[in-house]
């Protein structure tokens, strides 16, 4: 089991033809993700790909609307450059994509506050912008997570950040966890999907046992996210939080990664999960002590049953 | 991307809001000019992106051209939290009955753009926050319809009683607010818009952030960017792609991704070390891009030892070690490098760094350990 993709997630990639998307399609397509179409206006009726791991060629369609008829795709995921990422996010909800990843970094915020009621309003999940995408190890991956560090197991990962992911998700593979789904929820102050959709998906897959949650300074998301834990699961959590050393009011890469006068530090972060029962490592390598400490505890003692998650509506 | 208060008053003179005149000097006898011109008393306003000018004496008011000559010969060239002045703003002083404020935000929470507006002006919004939040009215607005009348009303009659300044208000505010959005900000206000005794409102001080994702849509906006207010080493980052912002330690740092290169500087900080920056070679590997960061903080004296953390995903290592090599070929480093590098071509990497007399670890907490034992060498020899 899994979070958001699985087996029968059916691929649409938008902008499948750019630098970007072909690169990162191949890299899919080798993963043995169903990458069933591409889209690039004007390059309808061409295919992608040369039959790559024994995969057919995909074909293009001038519109998602096309591409979303002609062969079933419950899933989309975005390389557009910024100023178009918007309204490709907008056409694939429009066309009724229940599930859409954009990777694209530096999508205006403003363009956001338009694009995230647009999204809910069609029922759609976004994921991102501005992120690596999700991967579920063995079976799906749709964005830019490298498959070589994750590996199948029990362990859910969600994160604001990339490299950072990788970071964790390497060391956890090597000390024997995998996981179920690593998704990457990207660094932008307004995103669809946050910490608490993630975790309230992993508290209901069967599959997973304990999660790792990896925020960042800037906003609420993390301190929303660890109340949600402390009321609502009953699986073990631990965290970290990068930025301890960050200057405030200066944006640290990230557009969402800003300290505003008091509120968004990592201390207040810190202190927030460490209160709501969220270990927090000090260095990204105590996260595995963290998890194995929590797991031998949470299966010996056994947590009482939390109360029914609030199913949010995310977009 | 912050504007100056001049730049920012020119946008909403342009959207139609009231504006103090005036205009800017970059000579003491410029601004003398203009407070002759005007025949008022003047406010002499240093043009700086920091807070707390007034503080700093870069706001001063003169009664005559002599004053506004002999205030301008001070403010141009001082220095505001290490910011040198090179312009001033000549203003018409105005009366103030009293003062409000009124700004826009986007609200990551609400993920709408938020007007906020308070009776309590002229200090910072922040610290009305903090003391006395139940003076500011925040109105979430729906970016698909635009800020209503009403809303605007209602935050009109929260900040004065009388239907005519209440209305000159909401007036005030659908400007406002039309200029943030046509402008692709992230931040929009006027603090203090005054009113006069005779009732009528005018904007006294401005200031306008803009997304700077937004600035390849608006390159008339772009160019108003004023590269002698910030730090030399970030305009050259900008420039190079690259985001960089310098700190005040000496581990220079190197990584590939915001999250990780926050990460890399807890740790040094961690380890007993201080870090001398933030710096993001981003996503896409590019050998120039190694070169240019290796420059630019190799420029910063207070540097002692550099650490790369790479870990290669769309990033190739072996583009980074291409970098490396090819950067201290053009200049020999003067301080240690310590090399952390894994992921995509990591081998060829090794390689290549090999055959410049180099290695790489692949530990994070390894490298970092490293890097700040080499300050700590250099600092007991």
């Amino acid at each position: 089991m899994s979070i958001f993709i699985d087996g029968n997630t059916r691929l649409m990639v938008q902008g499948i033809t750019g630098r970007d998307g072909s690169f990162h399609t191949r890299q899919m397509i080798e993963y043995g993700t169903a990458v069933v179409a591409g889209v690039t206006p004007g390059k309808g009726g061409q295919t992608f790909g040369d039959g790559a791991a024994d995969a057919p060629p995909v074909p293009i369609f001038n519109t998602v609307a096309d591409a979303a008829e002609a062969t079933g795709a419950n899933a989309t995921v975005i390389y557009v450059p910024p100023l178009f990422a918007a309204d490709a996010i907008m056409e694939a909800a429009a066309a009724g994509i229940p599930l859409i990843v954009c990777i694209t970094e530096g999508v205006p915020v403003l363009d956001m506050t338009r694009v995230y009621p647009f999204v809910r309003d069609h029922g759609a999940r976004l994921i991102g912008p501005n992120c690596p995408g999700l991967i579920t190890p063995g079976v799906c991956k749709v964005g830019i997570i490298p498959g070589r560090i994750c590996a199948p197991g029990p362990i859910g990962l969600v994160s604001r950040s990339g490299t950072l992911t990788y970071e964790l998700v390497d060391q956890l593979t090597r000390a024997g966890f995998g996981q179920t789904t690593c998704v990457g929820i990207g660094g932008d102050p307004i995103n669809g999907t946050n910490f608490i959709d993630c975790l309230s998906a992993f508290e209901a897959d069967p599959a997973t046992t304990a999660v790792v949650m990896i925020g960042e300074i800037g906003g609420t998301d993390e301190q929303d996210a660890a109340r949600f834990v402390s009321m609502h699961m009953s699986k073990p959590v631990v965290g970290f939080i990068a930025g301890r050393t960050a200057p405030p009011g200066r944006r640290m890469g990230h557009a969402g990664a800003i300290i505003s006068g008091a509120t968004g530090t990592a201390a207040e972060k810190v202190h927030v999960l460490a209160e709501s029962g969220i270990p927090v490592g000090d260095r990204p390598v105590d996260v595995v002590s963290l998890l194995r400490t929590r797991m031998a505890a949470g299966s010996a003692t056994g947590k009482a049953p939390a109360r029914p998650a609030v199913q949010r509506s995310a977009g | 991307m912050n504007i100056h208060e001049y730049q920012a008053k020119e946008l909403l003179r342009r959207a139609g809001v009231p504006v103090q005149p005036g205009e800017v000097a970059e000579t003491a006898a410029a601004a003398e000019a203009i407070a002759a011109r005007y025949g008022t008393a003047v406010v002499i306003k240093a043009q700086v992106h920091a807070g707390g000018r007034g503080k700093a004496g870069g706001v001063k008011l003169a009664k005559t051209p002599v004053e506004a000559r002999a205030h301008a010969e001070r403010i141009i060239g001082m220095s505001i939290k290490g910011l040198v002045v090179q312009r001033v703003l000549v203003a018409q002083a105005a009366d103030i009955a009293s003062e409000s404020y009124v700004g826009i935000i986007v609200d990551r929470v609400s993920k709408r753009p938020v007007v906020m507006v308070s009776p309590a002006g002229g200090i910072d919004i922040e610290e009305v926050a903090a003391t006395t939040p139940e003076r500011i009215r925040r109105v979430a607005v729906d970016p698909r319809y635009g800020l209503q009348p009403f809303e605007a009303m209602q935050c009109g009659f929260f900040l004065y009683r009388d239907l005519h300044r209440a209305r000159a208000a909401a007036r005030i505010l659908r400007q406002l607010y039309e200029a943030f959005m046509d402008s692709g900000a992230s931040l929009a206000e006027i603090n203090p818009l005054v009113s006069t005794p005779a009732g009528e409102l005018v904007a006294v001080d401005a200031k306008i952030s803009i997304d700077d994702n937004e600035l390849d849509r608006h390159p008339e906006l772009a160019a108003l960017r004023d590269e002698t207010a910030e730090a030399p080493s970030e305009t050259e980052a900008r420039k190079a792609n690259l985001t960089f912002i310098k700190l005040e330690g000496n581990v220079g740092c190197v990584v590939n991704g915001a999250g990780l290169a926050m990460a890399t500087m807890d740790l040094v900080k961690y380890y007993g070390g201080e870090p001398a920056n933030f710096l993001d070679i981003g996503g896409s590997s590019n050998p120039e891009k190694v070169v240019n960061a290796l420059r630019i903080i190799t420029s910063d004296p207070q540097v002692r030892v550099i650490l790369f953390n790479i870990f290669g995903g769309i990033t190739r290592t072996d583009d980074v070690a291409n970098g490396i090599v090819t950067a201290i070929r053009q200049h020999p480093l003067r301080v240690p490098l310590v090399i952390r590098l894994t992921g995509t071509n990591e081998e060829e990497a090794v390689r290549i760094l090999a055959g410049a007399g180099l290695s790489a670890m692949t530990d994070m907490d390894e490298a970092v350990r490293a890097a700040v034992a080499q300050v700590g060498a250099e600092t007991a020899a």
